[in-house]
Protein backbone atom coordinates (compact mmCIF):
# COMPACT_ATOMS: atom_id res chain seq x y z
CA UNK A 1 0.00 0.00 0.00
CA UNK A 2 1.23 3.34 -0.89
CA UNK A 3 2.06 5.64 2.21
CA UNK A 4 -0.82 8.63 1.87
CA UNK A 5 1.69 10.80 3.44
CA UNK A 6 5.83 9.79 3.04
CA UNK A 7 8.64 12.50 4.82
CA UNK A 8 11.77 10.71 4.08
CA UNK A 9 14.89 11.80 6.20
CA UNK A 10 13.65 15.21 6.66
CA UNK A 11 16.49 17.94 7.59
CA UNK A 12 15.40 21.36 8.34
CA UNK A 13 18.45 23.88 9.00
CA UNK A 14 17.20 28.12 9.82
CA UNK A 15 19.59 30.34 9.04
CA UNK A 16 19.76 33.69 11.14
CA UNK A 17 19.49 36.75 8.28
CA UNK A 18 21.41 38.87 10.02
CA UNK A 19 24.35 36.35 10.54
CA UNK A 20 24.88 33.72 8.62
CA UNK A 21 26.75 31.81 10.52
CA UNK A 22 24.12 31.04 13.35
CA UNK A 23 22.58 28.02 12.39
CA UNK A 24 19.78 26.06 13.95
CA UNK A 25 18.90 22.85 13.23
CA UNK A 26 15.06 21.90 14.02
CA UNK A 27 14.44 18.17 12.49
CA UNK A 28 17.47 16.19 11.34
CA UNK A 29 16.96 13.16 9.50
CA UNK A 30 13.03 12.68 10.19
CA UNK A 31 10.76 10.21 8.27
CA UNK A 32 7.35 9.88 8.98
CA UNK A 33 4.48 7.92 6.76
CA UNK A 34 1.11 8.25 7.18
CA UNK A 35 -1.30 5.05 5.69
CA UNK A 36 -4.60 6.09 4.13
CA UNK A 37 -7.36 6.56 6.85
CA UNK A 38 -4.85 6.21 9.74
CA UNK A 39 -4.65 8.92 12.54
CA UNK A 40 -1.31 9.48 13.53
CA UNK A 41 -0.33 11.98 16.53
CA UNK A 42 2.60 13.42 16.90
CA UNK A 43 4.07 14.05 20.27
CA UNK A 44 6.99 15.57 21.60
CA UNK A 45 8.48 18.45 24.18
CA UNK A 46 7.74 21.68 23.86
CA UNK A 47 9.74 23.46 21.56
CA UNK A 48 10.94 20.53 19.45
CA UNK A 49 10.08 21.05 15.82
CA UNK A 50 6.67 19.55 15.43
CA UNK A 51 5.59 22.48 13.69
CA UNK A 52 8.12 22.60 11.61
CA UNK A 53 7.59 19.15 10.93
CA UNK A 54 4.12 19.86 9.92
CA UNK A 55 5.12 22.86 7.69
CA UNK A 56 7.12 20.69 5.82
CA UNK A 57 4.12 18.41 5.34
CA UNK A 58 1.74 21.13 4.11
CA UNK A 59 4.49 22.28 1.56
CA UNK A 60 4.69 25.42 3.45
CA UNK A 61 8.37 25.23 4.01
CA UNK A 62 10.93 23.48 1.65
CA UNK A 63 13.13 21.16 4.09
CA UNK A 64 16.86 21.68 3.71
CA UNK A 65 17.35 17.97 2.73
CA UNK A 66 14.72 14.94 2.56
CA UNK A 67 11.45 14.48 0.32
CA UNK A 68 8.07 14.58 0.83
CA UNK A 69 5.35 12.22 -1.18
CA UNK A 70 2.07 12.48 -1.11
CA UNK A 71 0.27 9.06 -2.59
CA UNK A 72 4.17 8.28 -4.15
CA UNK A 73 4.42 11.81 -5.98
CA UNK A 74 6.79 14.49 -4.78
CA UNK A 75 5.67 17.68 -3.25
CA UNK A 76 5.87 20.41 -5.02
CA UNK A 77 4.82 23.77 -3.74
CA UNK A 78 1.60 23.86 -1.22
CA UNK A 79 0.13 20.62 -0.68
CA UNK A 80 -2.98 20.73 -2.62
CA UNK A 81 -4.09 17.41 -1.40
CA UNK A 82 -4.06 18.46 2.32
CA UNK A 83 -5.88 20.45 4.77
CA UNK A 84 -3.84 22.25 7.52
CA UNK A 85 -5.84 22.95 10.81
CA UNK A 86 -3.33 26.08 12.71
CA UNK A 87 -2.56 26.14 16.16
CA UNK A 88 -3.22 30.14 16.53
CA UNK A 89 -6.27 32.10 14.64
CA UNK A 90 -6.10 31.61 10.62
CA UNK A 91 -9.26 33.20 10.26
CA UNK A 92 -10.05 36.03 8.20
CA UNK A 93 -11.18 38.65 10.43
CA UNK A 94 -12.63 40.18 7.62
CA UNK A 95 -14.80 37.57 6.60
CA UNK A 96 -17.88 36.64 7.68
CA UNK A 97 -18.14 33.01 9.64
CA UNK A 98 -19.74 31.92 6.04
CA UNK A 99 -17.49 33.57 3.94
CA UNK A 100 -14.72 31.85 5.74
CA UNK A 101 -15.93 28.24 5.26
CA UNK A 102 -16.82 28.89 1.19
CA UNK A 103 -13.30 31.04 1.16
CA UNK A 104 -11.81 27.81 -0.19
CA UNK A 105 -14.51 26.84 -2.79
CA UNK A 106 -14.54 30.53 -3.67
CA UNK A 107 -10.70 30.38 -4.35
CA UNK A 108 -11.17 27.13 -6.60
CA UNK A 109 -14.15 29.09 -8.68
CA UNK A 110 -16.64 26.59 -8.03
CA UNK A 111 -19.97 28.31 -8.53
CA UNK A 112 -21.13 30.69 -5.95
CA UNK A 113 -24.53 29.31 -5.11
CA UNK A 114 -22.95 25.81 -4.99
CA UNK A 115 -20.69 26.88 -3.01
CA UNK A 116 -22.69 29.06 -0.48
CA UNK A 117 -25.01 25.26 -0.03
CA UNK A 118 -21.86 23.13 1.17
CA UNK A 119 -20.82 25.96 3.15
CA UNK A 120 -24.25 26.43 4.99
CA UNK A 121 -24.11 22.52 5.33
CA UNK A 122 -20.56 22.69 6.66
CA UNK A 123 -21.86 25.59 9.64
CA UNK A 124 -24.58 23.35 10.01
CA UNK A 125 -22.80 19.89 10.72
CA UNK A 126 -20.13 21.64 13.12
CA UNK A 127 -22.87 23.12 14.93
CA UNK A 128 -23.05 26.99 13.71
CA UNK A 129 -25.96 26.95 11.78
CA UNK A 130 -27.56 30.66 12.21
CA UNK A 131 -23.76 31.90 13.01
CA UNK A 132 -23.12 32.70 9.65
CA UNK A 133 -22.81 36.30 9.35
CA UNK A 134 -21.08 36.95 12.47
CA UNK A 135 -17.71 37.93 11.98
CA UNK A 136 -14.30 35.93 14.30
CA UNK A 137 -13.97 38.28 16.58
CA UNK A 138 -18.12 38.02 17.64
CA UNK A 139 -17.74 33.78 17.95
CA UNK A 140 -16.04 32.30 21.24
CA UNK A 141 -12.84 30.50 20.83
CA UNK A 142 -14.58 27.15 20.48
CA UNK A 143 -16.92 28.60 17.81
CA UNK A 144 -13.41 30.19 16.22
CA UNK A 145 -12.05 26.41 15.76
CA UNK A 146 -15.20 24.76 14.64
CA UNK A 147 -15.32 27.56 11.34
CA UNK A 148 -11.62 26.81 10.96
CA UNK A 149 -12.45 23.05 11.18
CA UNK A 150 -15.29 23.47 8.83
CA UNK A 151 -13.44 25.74 6.42
CA UNK A 152 -10.53 22.87 5.86
CA UNK A 153 -13.21 19.86 5.74
CA UNK A 154 -15.05 21.67 3.10
CA UNK A 155 -12.55 21.37 0.16
CA UNK A 156 -12.84 17.42 1.20
CA UNK A 157 -8.82 17.06 1.81
CA UNK A 158 -7.30 13.83 1.44
CA UNK A 159 -4.98 14.38 4.41
CA UNK A 160 -5.61 16.88 7.53
CA UNK A 161 -2.66 18.65 9.16
CA UNK A 162 -3.64 19.50 12.70
CA UNK A 163 -0.99 21.81 14.99
CA UNK A 164 -2.47 21.92 18.33
CA UNK A 165 -5.79 22.72 16.61
CA UNK A 166 -7.37 22.73 20.37
CA UNK A 167 -4.55 23.90 22.69
CA UNK A 168 -6.06 27.05 23.40
CA UNK A 169 -9.42 25.98 24.71
CA UNK A 170 -10.90 25.15 27.51
CA UNK A 171 -10.85 21.26 29.16
CA UNK A 172 -14.53 20.71 28.16
CA UNK A 173 -14.97 22.34 25.25
CA UNK A 174 -11.59 20.89 23.78
CA UNK A 175 -13.22 17.41 24.87
CA UNK A 176 -16.49 18.13 22.96
CA UNK A 177 -14.19 18.82 19.94
CA UNK A 178 -11.68 16.19 20.36
CA UNK A 179 -15.12 13.90 20.36
CA UNK A 180 -16.84 16.04 17.24
CA UNK A 181 -13.37 15.57 15.60
CA UNK A 182 -13.73 11.74 15.62
CA UNK A 183 -17.26 11.53 14.68
CA UNK A 184 -16.72 13.75 11.51
CA UNK A 185 -13.32 11.63 10.73
CA UNK A 186 -14.86 8.68 11.02
CA UNK A 187 -17.66 9.47 8.12
CA UNK A 188 -14.96 9.23 5.69
CA UNK A 189 -11.63 8.12 7.19
CA UNK A 190 -9.04 10.81 6.21
CA UNK A 191 -5.49 10.63 6.97
CA UNK A 192 -4.44 12.48 9.82
CA UNK A 193 -1.48 13.67 10.96
CA UNK A 194 -2.35 15.48 14.59
CA UNK A 195 0.44 17.06 16.53
CA UNK A 196 0.35 17.79 20.51
CA UNK A 197 1.91 17.92 23.32
CA UNK A 198 -0.87 16.03 25.18
CA UNK A 199 -0.16 12.66 25.51
CA UNK A 200 -3.64 12.25 26.93
CA UNK A 201 -4.99 13.77 23.93
CA UNK A 202 -2.88 11.76 21.72
CA UNK A 203 -3.77 8.05 22.89
CA UNK A 204 -7.45 8.91 22.84
CA UNK A 205 -7.72 10.26 19.46
CA UNK A 206 -5.26 8.42 17.29
CA UNK A 207 -4.13 4.94 15.55
CA UNK A 208 -0.44 5.44 15.99
CA UNK A 209 1.94 7.70 18.23
CA UNK A 210 4.92 9.02 17.07
CA UNK A 211 7.39 9.94 20.00
CA UNK A 212 9.44 12.82 18.94
CA UNK A 213 13.06 13.84 20.83
CA UNK A 214 13.87 16.85 22.68
CA UNK A 215 14.93 19.55 19.71
CA UNK A 216 17.24 20.80 18.38
CA UNK A 217 18.07 17.86 15.81
CA UNK A 218 14.20 16.64 16.50
CA UNK A 219 13.91 13.13 15.40
CA UNK A 220 10.86 10.52 16.14
CA UNK A 221 12.31 8.17 18.98
CA UNK A 222 9.48 5.81 19.17
CA UNK A 223 5.99 4.10 18.09
CA UNK A 224 3.18 3.00 19.86
CA UNK A 225 0.08 1.60 17.91
CA UNK A 226 -3.20 2.54 19.77
CA UNK A 227 -5.38 -0.39 19.96
CA UNK A 228 -8.23 0.72 21.54
CA UNK A 229 -11.39 -0.03 20.15
CA UNK A 230 -13.67 2.51 17.94
CA UNK A 231 -15.45 4.56 18.26
CA UNK A 232 -13.95 6.01 21.01
CA UNK A 233 -15.49 8.92 23.56
CA UNK A 234 -11.99 10.49 24.44
CA UNK A 235 -13.58 11.85 28.08
CA UNK A 236 -14.42 7.73 29.08
CA UNK A 237 -11.81 6.03 27.32
CA UNK A 238 -9.27 8.24 29.62
CA UNK A 239 -10.28 5.70 32.43
CA UNK A 240 -9.96 2.58 30.68
CA UNK A 241 -7.46 0.05 32.17
CA UNK A 242 -5.74 -0.28 28.91
CA UNK A 243 -5.66 3.77 27.97
CA UNK A 244 -3.62 3.66 31.63
CA UNK A 245 -1.25 1.19 30.74
CA UNK A 246 -0.53 2.52 26.82
CA UNK A 247 0.26 6.13 28.84
CA UNK A 248 2.20 4.80 31.48
CA UNK A 249 4.47 2.76 28.11
CA UNK A 250 4.66 5.74 26.49
CA UNK A 251 5.29 8.49 28.96
CA UNK A 252 7.75 6.33 30.10
CA UNK A 253 9.54 6.67 26.53
CA UNK A 254 9.08 10.12 26.70
CA UNK A 255 9.95 11.44 30.00
CA UNK A 256 13.78 11.68 29.81
CA UNK A 257 13.10 13.68 26.16
CA UNK A 258 10.76 16.07 28.49
CA UNK A 259 13.59 16.47 30.96
CA UNK A 260 15.95 17.38 28.51
CA UNK A 261 13.84 19.58 26.70
CA UNK A 262 12.70 21.59 29.86
CA UNK A 263 16.48 21.99 30.64
CA UNK A 264 17.44 23.13 27.41
CA UNK A 265 14.65 25.89 27.46
CA UNK A 266 16.27 26.73 31.14
CA UNK A 267 19.25 27.54 29.63
CA UNK B 1 -31.90 55.73 28.17
CA UNK B 2 -29.25 57.23 30.44
CA UNK B 3 -26.39 56.69 27.53
CA UNK B 4 -28.63 58.85 25.27
CA UNK B 5 -29.49 61.71 27.95
CA UNK B 6 -25.67 61.99 28.40
CA UNK B 7 -25.46 62.31 24.42
CA UNK B 8 -28.08 64.76 25.09
CA UNK B 9 -26.17 66.77 27.30
CA UNK B 10 -22.70 66.67 26.17
CA UNK B 11 -24.55 67.92 22.37
CA UNK B 12 -25.72 70.94 24.93
CA UNK B 13 -22.19 71.74 26.25
CA UNK B 14 -20.95 71.35 22.51
CA UNK B 15 -23.02 73.61 21.51
CA UNK B 16 -22.74 76.24 24.65
CA UNK B 17 -18.88 76.23 23.79
CA UNK B 18 -19.66 77.67 20.51
CA UNK B 19 -22.04 80.42 21.46
CA UNK B 20 -19.43 81.36 24.27
CA UNK B 21 -16.73 81.85 21.88
CA UNK B 22 -18.98 83.90 19.37
CA UNK B 23 -20.61 85.57 22.13
CA UNK B 24 -16.69 86.80 23.61
CA UNK B 25 -15.55 87.28 19.36
CA UNK B 26 -18.89 89.75 19.32
CA UNK B 27 -17.97 91.79 22.77
CA UNK B 28 -14.39 92.14 22.32
CA UNK B 29 -15.06 93.48 18.85
CA UNK B 30 -18.11 95.68 18.90
CA UNK B 31 -16.96 99.47 18.73
CA UNK B 32 -19.82 100.44 21.73
CA UNK B 33 -19.67 97.61 23.79
CA UNK B 34 -16.63 97.57 25.77
CA UNK B 35 -14.62 100.68 26.69
CA UNK B 36 -11.61 100.68 24.78
CA UNK B 37 -8.82 98.81 26.75
CA UNK B 38 -5.82 98.25 24.66
CA UNK B 39 -6.55 100.07 21.31
CA UNK B 40 -7.19 103.73 20.87
CA UNK B 41 -9.38 103.84 18.03
CA UNK B 42 -12.78 101.91 19.30
CA UNK B 43 -13.02 100.62 15.54
CA UNK B 44 -9.05 98.90 15.57
CA UNK B 45 -10.09 95.48 17.04
CA UNK B 46 -13.13 94.83 14.47
CA UNK B 47 -10.25 95.77 11.91
CA UNK B 48 -7.71 93.16 13.28
CA UNK B 49 -10.37 90.57 14.47
CA UNK B 50 -13.68 91.14 12.37
CA UNK B 51 -17.19 90.55 13.73
CA UNK B 52 -18.85 87.83 14.09
CA UNK B 53 -22.11 88.82 12.76
CA UNK B 54 -20.82 90.49 9.63
CA UNK B 55 -18.67 87.31 9.02
CA UNK B 56 -21.97 85.35 8.86
CA UNK B 57 -23.73 87.86 6.82
CA UNK B 58 -20.65 87.44 4.64
CA UNK B 59 -21.28 83.88 4.42
CA UNK B 60 -25.32 84.20 4.21
CA UNK B 61 -24.65 86.64 1.29
CA UNK B 62 -22.14 84.05 -0.64
CA UNK B 63 -24.72 81.29 -0.21
CA UNK B 64 -27.70 83.80 -1.35
CA UNK B 65 -25.90 85.24 -3.88
CA UNK B 66 -24.74 82.31 -5.25
CA UNK B 67 -20.70 83.97 -5.87
CA UNK B 68 -19.71 81.39 -3.51
CA UNK B 69 -20.21 78.04 -5.91
CA UNK B 70 -17.92 78.57 -8.34
CA UNK B 71 -15.24 79.28 -5.90
CA UNK B 72 -16.45 76.49 -3.43
CA UNK B 73 -16.59 73.96 -6.57
CA UNK B 74 -12.92 74.69 -7.87
CA UNK B 75 -11.25 74.02 -4.41
CA UNK B 76 -14.07 70.74 -3.82
CA UNK B 77 -13.00 69.58 -7.00
CA UNK B 78 -9.08 70.00 -6.25
CA UNK B 79 -9.43 68.45 -2.63
CA UNK B 80 -11.42 65.26 -3.96
CA UNK B 81 -9.12 64.76 -6.74
CA UNK B 82 -5.79 64.68 -4.69
CA UNK B 83 -7.09 62.68 -2.10
CA UNK B 84 -8.73 59.99 -4.66
CA UNK B 85 -5.40 60.08 -6.34
CA UNK B 86 -2.78 60.20 -3.34
CA UNK B 87 -4.88 57.65 -2.08
CA UNK B 88 -5.04 55.09 -5.32
CA UNK B 89 -1.35 55.44 -5.83
CA UNK B 90 -0.59 55.84 -2.09
CA UNK B 91 -2.27 52.13 -1.66
CA UNK B 92 -0.82 50.84 -5.18
CA UNK B 93 2.46 51.49 -4.54
CA UNK B 94 2.60 50.70 -0.98
CA UNK B 95 1.59 47.18 -1.90
CA UNK B 96 3.81 47.12 -4.30
CA UNK B 97 6.73 47.78 -2.01
CA UNK B 98 5.83 46.04 0.48
CA UNK B 99 5.74 42.92 -1.29
CA UNK B 100 8.64 43.68 -3.38
CA UNK B 101 11.68 43.88 -1.03
CA UNK B 102 14.58 44.22 -3.43
CA UNK B 103 12.44 46.92 -4.75
CA UNK B 104 11.54 48.35 -0.75
CA UNK B 105 15.74 47.90 -0.37
CA UNK B 106 16.64 49.95 -3.01
CA UNK B 107 14.30 52.67 -2.87
CA UNK B 108 14.05 53.15 0.74
CA UNK B 109 16.48 56.35 1.24
CA UNK B 110 14.86 58.35 -1.60
CA UNK B 111 11.09 57.37 -0.19
CA UNK B 112 12.55 58.60 3.43
CA UNK B 113 14.04 61.87 1.70
CA UNK B 114 10.90 62.55 0.05
CA UNK B 115 8.91 61.92 3.35
CA UNK B 116 11.15 64.24 4.75
CA UNK B 117 11.39 67.04 2.72
CA UNK B 118 8.92 69.98 3.43
CA UNK B 119 6.59 68.80 -0.08
CA UNK B 120 4.55 72.44 -0.19
CA UNK B 121 8.18 74.42 -1.73
CA UNK B 122 7.43 71.98 -4.59
CA UNK B 123 4.50 74.01 -5.43
CA UNK B 124 6.46 76.64 -7.40
CA UNK B 125 8.06 73.80 -9.69
CA UNK B 126 4.17 72.43 -10.33
CA UNK B 127 3.13 75.84 -11.20
CA UNK B 128 5.55 75.81 -14.21
CA UNK B 129 4.95 72.05 -14.96
CA UNK B 130 1.15 72.20 -14.83
CA UNK B 131 -0.09 75.86 -14.55
CA UNK B 132 -2.09 77.71 -12.88
CA UNK B 133 -5.07 75.71 -13.05
CA UNK B 134 -6.03 72.79 -11.00
CA UNK B 135 -3.77 70.59 -12.15
CA UNK B 136 -0.69 72.08 -9.94
CA UNK B 137 -3.00 72.11 -6.82
CA UNK B 138 -4.12 68.37 -7.36
CA UNK B 139 -0.40 67.99 -7.32
CA UNK B 140 0.64 69.45 -4.56
CA UNK B 141 -2.30 67.65 -2.41
CA UNK B 142 -1.35 64.34 -4.30
CA UNK B 143 1.90 64.54 -2.67
CA UNK B 144 0.63 65.65 1.13
CA UNK B 145 -1.91 62.78 0.74
CA UNK B 146 0.31 59.79 -0.94
CA UNK B 147 3.07 59.66 1.75
CA UNK B 148 0.42 59.04 4.73
CA UNK B 149 -1.53 56.19 2.85
CA UNK B 150 1.45 55.17 1.26
CA UNK B 151 3.38 54.63 4.87
CA UNK B 152 0.13 53.32 6.23
CA UNK B 153 -0.29 50.87 3.44
CA UNK B 154 3.38 49.31 3.46
CA UNK B 155 3.05 48.83 7.48
CA UNK B 156 -0.61 47.40 7.02
CA UNK B 157 0.37 44.62 4.63
CA UNK B 158 3.65 43.70 6.40
CA UNK B 159 1.87 43.15 9.38
CA UNK B 160 -0.57 40.78 7.65
CA UNK B 161 -0.85 37.94 10.09
CA UNK B 162 1.72 34.94 8.73
CA UNK B 163 -0.76 32.49 10.21
CA UNK B 164 -4.14 33.75 8.28
CA UNK B 165 -1.53 34.17 4.70
CA UNK B 166 -0.28 30.84 5.44
CA UNK B 167 -4.49 29.47 5.35
CA UNK B 168 -5.14 31.13 2.80
CA UNK B 169 -2.40 29.44 0.56
CA UNK B 170 -3.41 26.08 1.90
CA UNK B 171 -7.10 26.84 0.92
CA UNK B 172 -6.01 27.23 -2.52
CA UNK B 173 -5.25 30.53 -2.95
CA UNK B 174 -3.62 32.39 -6.04
CA UNK B 175 -1.02 35.28 -5.73
CA UNK B 176 -3.61 36.72 -7.39
CA UNK B 177 -6.61 35.95 -4.80
CA UNK B 178 -3.93 36.46 -1.81
CA UNK B 179 -3.98 40.14 -2.75
CA UNK B 180 -7.12 40.85 -2.85
CA UNK B 181 -8.67 38.61 -0.18
CA UNK B 182 -6.14 39.33 2.34
CA UNK B 183 -3.44 41.44 2.03
CA UNK B 184 -6.24 44.67 0.66
CA UNK B 185 -7.67 43.87 3.27
CA UNK B 186 -5.77 43.70 5.92
CA UNK B 187 -3.85 46.86 4.68
CA UNK B 188 -7.35 48.60 4.79
CA UNK B 189 -7.73 49.22 8.21
CA UNK B 190 -4.40 51.22 8.57
CA UNK B 191 -5.52 53.03 5.37
CA UNK B 192 -8.83 54.27 6.89
CA UNK B 193 -7.03 54.96 9.93
CA UNK B 194 -4.72 57.57 7.88
CA UNK B 195 -7.89 59.15 5.56
CA UNK B 196 -8.71 61.20 8.06
CA UNK B 197 -5.59 62.75 7.99
CA UNK B 198 -5.00 62.91 4.05
CA UNK B 199 -8.86 64.56 4.03
CA UNK B 200 -7.51 67.30 5.85
CA UNK B 201 -3.83 67.26 4.05
CA UNK B 202 -6.04 67.25 0.60
CA UNK B 203 -7.74 70.50 2.07
CA UNK B 204 -4.47 71.75 3.00
CA UNK B 205 -2.59 71.33 -0.52
CA UNK B 206 -6.07 72.51 -2.48
CA UNK B 207 -5.80 76.13 -0.60
CA UNK B 208 -2.32 76.79 -0.29
CA UNK B 209 -2.12 75.78 -4.04
CA UNK B 210 -4.93 78.62 -4.45
CA UNK B 211 -3.12 81.20 -2.04
CA UNK B 212 0.48 80.80 -3.80
CA UNK B 213 -1.39 81.55 -7.54
CA UNK B 214 -4.95 81.23 -9.16
CA UNK B 215 -8.30 82.73 -10.56
CA UNK B 216 -10.34 80.89 -8.86
CA UNK B 217 -11.25 78.76 -5.75
CA UNK B 218 -11.92 79.66 -1.54
CA UNK B 219 -8.10 80.29 -0.88
CA UNK B 220 -8.30 82.56 -4.24
CA UNK B 221 -11.25 84.26 -2.43
CA UNK B 222 -9.08 84.92 0.81
CA UNK B 223 -6.32 86.21 -1.04
CA UNK B 224 -8.28 88.73 -2.21
CA UNK B 225 -10.09 90.01 0.76
CA UNK B 226 -6.63 89.66 2.49
CA UNK B 227 -5.38 91.98 -0.47
CA UNK B 228 -7.89 94.67 0.75
CA UNK B 229 -7.43 94.19 4.29
CA UNK B 230 -10.98 92.82 4.16
CA UNK B 231 -10.46 90.38 7.49
CA UNK B 232 -14.52 89.38 7.91
CA UNK B 233 -14.32 87.61 4.29
CA UNK B 234 -11.37 85.95 5.13
CA UNK B 235 -13.06 84.46 8.40
CA UNK B 236 -16.16 83.73 6.37
CA UNK B 237 -13.71 82.02 3.66
CA UNK B 238 -11.91 80.04 6.55
CA UNK B 239 -15.88 78.81 8.39
CA UNK B 240 -16.65 77.58 5.29
CA UNK B 241 -13.63 75.97 4.15
CA UNK B 242 -13.60 74.17 7.75
CA UNK B 243 -17.53 73.19 7.43
CA UNK B 244 -16.67 71.69 4.13
CA UNK B 245 -13.43 69.44 5.99
CA UNK B 246 -16.14 68.79 8.28
CA UNK B 247 -18.82 67.52 5.79
CA UNK B 248 -15.59 64.81 3.70
CA UNK B 249 -14.61 63.76 7.01
CA UNK B 250 -17.61 62.58 7.59
CA UNK B 251 -18.24 60.97 4.63
CA UNK B 252 -14.92 59.06 5.24
CA UNK B 253 -16.16 57.86 8.48
CA UNK B 254 -19.56 56.80 6.89
CA UNK B 255 -17.31 54.67 4.38
CA UNK B 256 -15.48 53.14 7.28
CA UNK B 257 -18.49 52.04 9.28
CA UNK B 258 -19.89 50.62 6.06
CA UNK B 259 -16.35 48.89 5.19
CA UNK B 260 -15.20 47.84 8.55
CA UNK B 261 -17.71 45.92 10.12
CA UNK B 262 -15.70 42.94 10.59
CA UNK B 263 -13.28 45.24 13.25
CA UNK B 264 -14.32 44.54 16.61
CA UNK B 265 -15.25 47.60 18.87
CA UNK B 266 -14.90 47.91 22.57
CA UNK B 267 -18.28 47.67 24.30
CA UNK B 268 -20.53 45.85 21.95
CA UNK B 269 -22.16 45.28 24.81
CA UNK B 270 -25.90 46.57 25.35
CA UNK B 271 -28.25 48.21 27.93
CA UNK B 272 -30.96 46.48 28.41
Amino acid sequence: MIAALALENITCTFVSPERRQQRYTAVKGASLTVAPGEFVSVVGPTGCGKTTLLNVAAGLLAPSSGSVRIHGEPLEGVNARAGYLFQSEALMPWRSAFGNVVAGLEFRGVAPREAAGSANDWLRRVGLAGFGDRYPHQLSGGMRKRVSLAQTLILDPEILLMDEPFAALDVQTRQLMENELLELWSADRKSVVFITHDLEEAISLSDRVVVLSAGPETRPIGEYRIDLPRPRDVSEIRLSPRFIEIHAEIWHAMKDEVLKGYAQQRQ
Amino acid sequence: MRSSGNSASLRAWQVLVLVGILAVWHVGTSPTLLPPLYFDDPHKAAFFFGEPLTVLSRIWNWLYGGEIYRHLWVTLVETVLAFAIGTLSGLAIGIWLALAPVASAVLDPYIKGLNAMPRLILAPIFFVWFGLGIASKVAIGVTLVFFIVFFNVYQGVREVSPVVLANARMLGASPRQLLRHVYLPSAMSWVFASLHNSVGLAFVGAVVGEYLGSSEGVGYLILQAEGTFDINTVFAGIVVLTAFALVLDWMVTLAEDRLMVWQPRSGETERI
